[in-house]
């Protein structure tokens, strides 16, 4: 029994599972997608989430109660709605308010907000578990606030930070899925496309699924790289 | 006077921790400061370096520069008043991520913005100075506490502070390695460094003491001479203090 859906479906007599020549046409475009939009997409959006999530732990961090008051409604906005409802509203809504976008960077737009609200927890819980004595050590030696948190703090708060945003940063990857909805040619939507035209779903969606996998199971081993040579300084 | 405080109150919230301190540190001398824990001698020490925002208190430094804390300071006034004085803490503080070395040059390079070479010649002589010439390529947590709290008195030298401020350096010690940070301090003494020690260690304020001050209270209960404070006091509360440090059991 076993045997016969081997080489039935799988390797592919009858009505085989995998249809290689579909797999070789269609892998390119899927990767041409990732290469040309999924990658961009998340490199940009994280970065631009990156500087949003510190400028808002910042915030959250003074003393000043507009600037904290405004963060705390940022990421409560941006944690309590859907990701897809946010893009939605960004490509779809704001030509409402004659601000038209193209599909990318509605995309970028989206992505960076929501990364940013999330991220800005990990960055402000990464600067809180520094101790206040290396504040203290920085003002001591007469450095003012940026340069201690430039020089001193935010070097430690990375290396706490890693892996907590490796996780945002994998998530993204995936995330950037959603960009199909609002008319991005990512990885996703080549697969979508080509299956509507040939109906293989299961084919085109695993995939898809594999290259996904593939490129975070990629950015783990970065992340284990970055996280050894951030380590030198700490005893074990 | 190289440092003149007068009248320092602080109080955090409800708790009046400092009510109304005077110091007068002469240059080149060593005030030690003692007092029970919670007296407050901790807090007046992070005061002088505005690390807590006294509430009033007016602070004169023999350049004329001076500050009055009864209105709230701005920003380049307590920069100011921190590059004047070189913090040693209980805790070391050292930079976890900088190995020695870049510990005693960060403040020069990044707050001074001397040359980078100058600046590292002079923190090596630093580093051997305090007997740490071998190791200043290590990172903190290579280093034992002692050598540890060496390095955090030469980062705080190495900005060329008028005042040098040890709060409590060697309580965080293992008993055998105090006697290697006194050691540097006793030599900072002689070479003339003005110095304001709070401290645990009667016999070091003993001998290389100017001028001892009792704080219980948030205010100074007795001051002078160390013969005099730690052999002869004439208040019951220093006598009681001392009493219990002398005798533990």
């Amino acid at each position: 029994m076993a045997k016969m859906f081997l080489s039935n479906f799988i390797l592919g007599a009858a009505d085989p599972l995998i249809d290689w020549e579909l797999f070789w046409s269609s892998i390119g475009p899927m990767v041409e997608g990732g290469i040309r939009n999924t990658i961009p997409l998340t490199l940009f959006s994280f970065t631009f989430g990156l500087i949003l999530a510190l400028l808002t732990a910042l915030a959250r961090l003074s003393g000043n109660k507009v600037l904290s008051g405004i963060a705390r409604v940022y990421v409560s906005a941006i944690r309590g709605t859907p990701l897809l409802v946010q893009l939605f509203i960004v490509f779809f809504g704001l030509p409402d308010l004659g601000i038209t976008l193209d599909p990318f960077p509605s995309a970028v737009i989206a992505f960076s907000l929501n990364v940013g609200a999330y991220a800005s927890e990990i960055v402000r819980a990464s600067i809180l578990s520094v101790p206040k004595g290396q504040w203290e050590a920085g003002y001591t030696i007469g450095m003012t606030y940026p340069q201690t948190l430039r020089r001193i703090i935010l070097p430690q708060a990375t290396r706490v930070s890693i892996p907590p945003l490796s996780n945002s940063f994998i998530s993204l990857v995936k995330d950037t899925s959603l960009a199909s909805q609002i008319l991005v040619v990512e990885l996703f939507r080549k697969s979508q496309e080509i299956a509507a035209r040939t109906y293989d779903f299961l084919q085109l969606y695993i995939t898809a699924a594999i290259l996904y996998w593939i490129v975070c199971f990629v950015l783990s081993l970065v992340q284990d790289r970055i996280e050894k040579k951030l380590d030198r300084y700490v005893a074990k | 006077m190289q440092i003149q405080v007068q009248n320092l109150h602080k109080s955090f919230g409800e708790l009046n921790v400092l009510r109304g301190i005077d110091l007068e540190v002469p240059k080149g001398n060593v005030v030690a400061i003692i007092g029970p824990s919670g007296s407050g001698k901790t807090t007046f020490l992070r005061c002088l370096n505005a690390l807590e925002m006294p509430n009033q208190g007016l602070f004169e430094f023999s350049d004329g520069f001076s500050l009055d804390f009864s209105k709230y300071p701005k920003k380049n006034e307590i920069l100011k008043l921190r590059r004047k004085s070189g913090m040693v803490f209980q805790s070391y503080n050292l930079f976890p991520h900088k190995t020695a070395l870049e510990n005693v040059m960060e403040g020069p390079v990044i707050v001074q913005k001397l040359n980078k070479e100058e600046v590292r010649a002079r923190a090596v002589s630093l580093l051997e100075k305090v007997g740490l010439g071998e190791k200043m390529d290590l990172y903190p947590h290579q280093l034992s506490g002692g050598q540890q709290q060496r390095v955090g008195i030469a980062r705080a030298l190495a900005i060329e502070p008028e005042l040098m401020l040890f709060d409590e350096p060697t309580s965080a010690l293992d008993p055998e390695l105090v006697g290697e940070v006194l050691s540097v301090m006793k030599e900072l003494a002689r070479e003339g460094q003005t110095m304001v020690v709070v401290t645990h260690e009667l016999k070091f304020a003993e001998d290389v003491a100017d001028h001892v001050m009792f704080i219980d209270g948030g205010v100074v209960v007795e001051q002078g001479p160390p013969k005099e404070i730690l052999k002869a006091p004439k208040e019951a509360r220093t006598k009681q203090f001392l009493d219990r440090v002398l005798n533990p059991s």
